[in-house]
C-alpha cells in the first residue's frame, strides 16, 4: 500500500508542475492538433494543377483544341507561354513552372496520322504515322510530378476529333530532366539538409542563450560593458560553421552513398546556405527572448519544425498542396531554401536568379536580427 | 563631508501590488564599506540591483559616481563591478578560463590581461585551482573566484550581494580581509548581508527591513542608539530562565545561545547585573 501512495504522490506533483507550465501544456494540444491539420490537408500524393508552360510552335486551332483538352484533364495548369524551348527549359530550372509541353510546328498532321484517331489506314506502326503528337518536358527531380505527367501520356484524343476512344497508343512523348532514373532519394536529400539544419540551428542558438539566463549566468553578463548585438553575434557565428560542416556531411555521404548529383557550383551552395543558415540562427535568437527555459526553447523549435517538415516541399510536393496550405509554407524559411537548395545542386541554378526566395530570407534575417535586438534588454525590469 | 560615490534620494520599485523598497535615502562615501542589513526579503538585492542599473527605480533618484541612473548604465559599467548573490559566472570553465573570459569582455588582452589575471590568481589563492573546473569547486572557492572575476578591471565601486551566504567562517574572515585590503586602496564598496558580525565591520551601516531603511548609522552609533546592556547569564533552566525573565518590562530581549543566555536590559537601569540577581 505504502508503495502505491509513494507512486501516487510523485504523479499527482508530476501533474501539478505540469499544470504550472502553461508553455508545455500548449504544447501538448498544439502539437498533435497541427499534425493532424497539415497531414489531413497538406499530404497529397494525388495531385492536380501543377504549372506548367507551353511552347507552341504550330499556333494552330488544333493546337489551342489541344491545350484546352489538357488543361481540362486538371492535372496540370498552363501558367505561362514560351517563345522556344530554350526559354522554357530555363524557366524549368527556376522553378517557375515544373514542365512545358512542347507543340511542334506539324502537330496537324500528327494528330491526323495518330493510331488513337484511326485516319490512316490501314492502322501501321511505321515510325511516321505513330510519332507522339506533342511532347513533355518534365523536372524530374520530384518523382510524384513525374508521374503525373506520365500519366498524361495516353491521354486518349479521340473527343478532339468526336471519335470514339481508340486503341492506347503514348499521345505525348515524355522528355525527363534532372532525374532520368526517377530516383526518390535526388528529390529528398536535398530538402533533408533544410530539415536537419532547421532543426540544429534554431534549437541550438535558442537553447544556447536560455541555458545562461537558466543558470543565472546572464544576470552578470548585463552588468558588463558587452552590447546586446556582441552577445547575440558571438553566440552565433559558431553555429554558423557548424550548419555548414552538417551541409557537408549531409550533400557528401548522399552523394556517395545514394549518388545524389550536385551539378551546381559550390560557391551557389555556399551562398544559399548562409543565406539559410543566418535566417534560422536569427530565428533561434527570436524565440530565446520568448523561452523562460531550455524545455520551452525545445518546444517552439519542434513548434516550427514540424510544419517546415511537412510544409515546404521536402516530402510532399508544394504543388499538390490546398492554397491555404501553400500560403503557411511560405511563412516558413524552409520552404524557401528547400527551392534554393533543389535549385541549386539538382538543376544548377544561380540563386541570383530565384530571386523572390532569396530575398524573401534576406527579409527575413533583418527581421528577425531587429525583433531579438529590441527584446533582448540589458536590465532586468 | 568626503565625495559621495552613490547618492539615492527617495527611491522606491514596486513589482506590481508589492512594494519592495519604499523612499529609500541614501549616501555612500568615498573610499568606504558600507553595508545593508536585513533579513530575507528586506529589499537587499532590490536596491543594489537599482544602484546599478538594473532596475529601473518607480520613483526618486538615483547617482552613482556622479552619474544618474539608469540613463548612464552603460556608461558606468567600466568602474563598477557587481558580484551576484548565486554564483554567476561558468560551471563548465576552468579558473583560468573563466577570469580570461572576464578580461576580454572589460577590454583587457594580451600582457596586460595576462599580468593581472596572474595577480588575481596569486592575490586570492586560486593559483592550485587555476585548472579545475569552476563547477567543482567549494563554495569557498567560487566565492574568490567570483570576486577576482569582479575586481578584475580595478573598479572604483563594488557591489556585492551577500556574498558570503554560502560561505564557512574561515573563508568568511579571509573574503573580509580581501575587502579591507580593497578599501585601504581607496575601492569603495557596497556590501549586505544577513550575519551581524560582517556588519560590525562596515565603516557604516543600513538596516533594512521589508523595503524601509529602519536605521542608518557606523556600527558603534547604532549600538549606542539601542540603549541597552547586554548581558550574559548562564544557569541550569535556561528555557523556563528565558519565560521568567521575558514578562519582566525592562528586559527588551532574551535569546538562547548555547548554553547561556543573552539578555538586552534597558539602560535606564544602572546596574543591570544587580537587577537580574534580585529578580531571581
Amino acid at each position: 500500500m505504502k508503495r502505491v501512495l509513494r507512486t501516487y504522490a510523485i504523479f499527482q506533483k508530476e501533474l501539478t508542475q505540469l499544470k504550472r507550465d502553461r508553455m508545455t501544456f500548449g504544447m501538448i494540444v498544439m502539437i498533435p492538433l497541427i499534425q493532424l491539420m497539415l497531414f489531413g490537408y497538406a499530404i497529397n500524393t494525388n495531385i492536380r494543377h501543377i504549372p506548367v508552360g507551353v511552347v507552341d510552335y504550330s499556333e494552330t486551332g488544333l493546337s489551342r483544341v489541344l491545350i484546352q483538352a489538357v488543361s481540362a484533364t486538371q492535372v496540370v495548369q498552363v501558367t505561362a507561354r514560351y517563345l522556344n524551348v530554350k526559354q522554357a527549359e530555363s524557366a524549368i530550372a527556376r522553378a517557375d513552372v515544373r514542365a512545358v509541353l512542347v507543340i511542334p510546328k506539324d502537330v496537324s498532321q500528327r494528330l491526323v496520322r495518330h493510331q488513337a484517331v484511326g485516319f490512316g489506314s490501314p492502322p501501321s506502326t511505321d515510325a511516321e504515322t505513330s510519332r507522339p503528337v506533342a511532347q513533355w518536358i518534365v523536372d524530374g527531380s520530384d518523382t510524384m510530378i513525374a508521374a503525373a505527367i506520365k500519366s498524361l501520356r495516353n491521354m486518349p484524343l479521340a473527343e478532339l476529333l468526336d471519335k470514339p476512344a481508340n486503341r492506347s497508343t503514348p499521345t505525348f512523348e515524355v522528355t525527363l530532366l534532372y532525374n532520368p532514373e526517377q530516383r526518390t532519394a535526388v528529390n529528398i536529400v536535398p530538402g533533408l539538409v533544410a530539415v536537419i539544419l532547421t532543426m540544429t540551428m534554431i534549437m541550438f542558438t535558442s537553447a544556447a542563450i536560455v541555458r545562461e539566463r537558466e543558470r543565472g549566468n546572464l544576470e552578470m553578463l548585463i552588468t558588463t560593458p558587452v552590447r546586446s548585438i556582441e552577445l547575440m553575434l558571438g553566440k552565433i557565428i559558431p553555429y554558423m560553421f557548424i550548419g555548414g560542416l552538417q551541409v557537408a556531411i549531409i550533400l557528401g555521404l548522399g552523394n556517395i552513398v545514394f549518388n545524389v548529383p550536385i551539378n551546381g557550383g559550390l560557391w551557389q551552395l555556399a551562398g544559399a546556405t548562409s543565406l539559410f543558415i543566418t535566417a534560422s540562427l536569427t530565428l533561434g535568437l527570436v524565440i530565446s527572448t520568448i523561452a523562460k527555459n531550455q524545455l520551452q526553447s525545445t518546444q517552439m523549435t519542434i513548434f516550427v519544425l514540424l510544419p517546415s517538415i511537412l510544409l515546404s516541399g521536402f516530402m510532399f510536393p508544394y504543388d499538390g498542396m490546398p492554397e491555404a496550405a501553400q500560403y503557411i509554407a511560405e511563412v516558413l524559411p524552409a520552404t524557401h531554401f528547400v527551392r534554393l537548395i533543389r535549385g541549386v545542386v539538382l538543376r544548377d541554378v544561380e540563386i541570383i536568379d530565384m530571386t523572390f526566395d532569396v530575398s524573401w530570407l534576406a527579409l527575413f534575417t533583418l527581421a528577425g536580427l531587429t525583433v531579438a535586438s529590441l527584446r533582448f534588454k540589458k536590465n532586468l525590469d | 563631508m568626503s565625495e559621495l560615490v552613490i547618492k539615492a534620494t527617495k527611491v522606491s520599485r514596486n513589482f506590481g501590488a508589492l512594494q519592495a523598497i519604499k523612499e529609500l535615502d541614501l549616501e555612500v562615501e568615498k573610499g568606504k564599506i558600507y553595508g545593508f542589513l536585513g533579513p530575507n526579503g528586506s529589499g537587499k538585492t532590490t536596491a543594489i540591483r537599482m544602484l546599478t542599473g538594473l532596475l529601473r527605480p518607480s520613483a526618486g533618484d538615483v547617482q552613482v559616481l556622479g552619474l544618474k541612473l539608469p540613463q548612464n548604465a552603460e556608461k558606468l559599467r567600466l568602474y563598477i563591478g557587481y558580484m551576484t548573490q548565486k554564483f554567476s559566472l561558468y560551471d563548465d570553465l576552468t579558473v583560468k578560463e573563466n577570469l580570461q573570459f572576464v578580461a576580454k569582455i572589460y577590454g583587457l588582452s594580451g600582457q596586460v590581461q595576462k599580468r593581472r589575471i596572474d595577480e588575481l590568481l596569486n592575490v586570492y589563492g586560486l593559483e592550485k585551482a587555476m585548472d579545475q573546473l569552476a563547477g567543482s569547486m567549494s563554495g569557498g572557492q567560487r566565492q574568490r573566484l567570483a570576486l577576482a572575476a569582479a575586481t578584475l578591471h580595478e573598479p572604483e565601486l563594488l557591489f556585492l550581494d551577500e556574498p558570503t551566504s554560502a560561505v564557512d567562517p574561515e573563508n568568511r574572515r579571509e573574503f573580509w580581509e580581501q575587502l579591507f585590503d580593497l578599501s585601504d586602496r581607496g575601492t569603495s564598496i557596497l556590501v549586505s548581508t544577513h550575519y551581524m558580525d560582517e556588519a560590525e565591520r562596515c565603516h557604516k551601516l543600513a538596516i533594512l527591513e521589508s523595503g524601509v531603511k529602519r536605521a542608518d548609522g557606523s556600527p558603534e552609533a547604532l549600538m549606542q542608539q539601542m540603549g541597552v546592556h547586554v548581558v550574559e547569564i548562564t544557569s541550569a533552566n535556561l528555557r523556563q530562565l528565558k519565560q521568567d525573565l521575558l514578562t519582566l518590562p525592562d528586559v527588551i530581549s532574551a535569546a538562547q545561545l548555547g548554553a547561556r543566555l543573552r539578555v538586552l536590559v534597558r539602560n535606564s537601569i544602572a546596574d543591570p547585573l544587580a537587577f537580574l540577581a534580585q529578580q531571581k
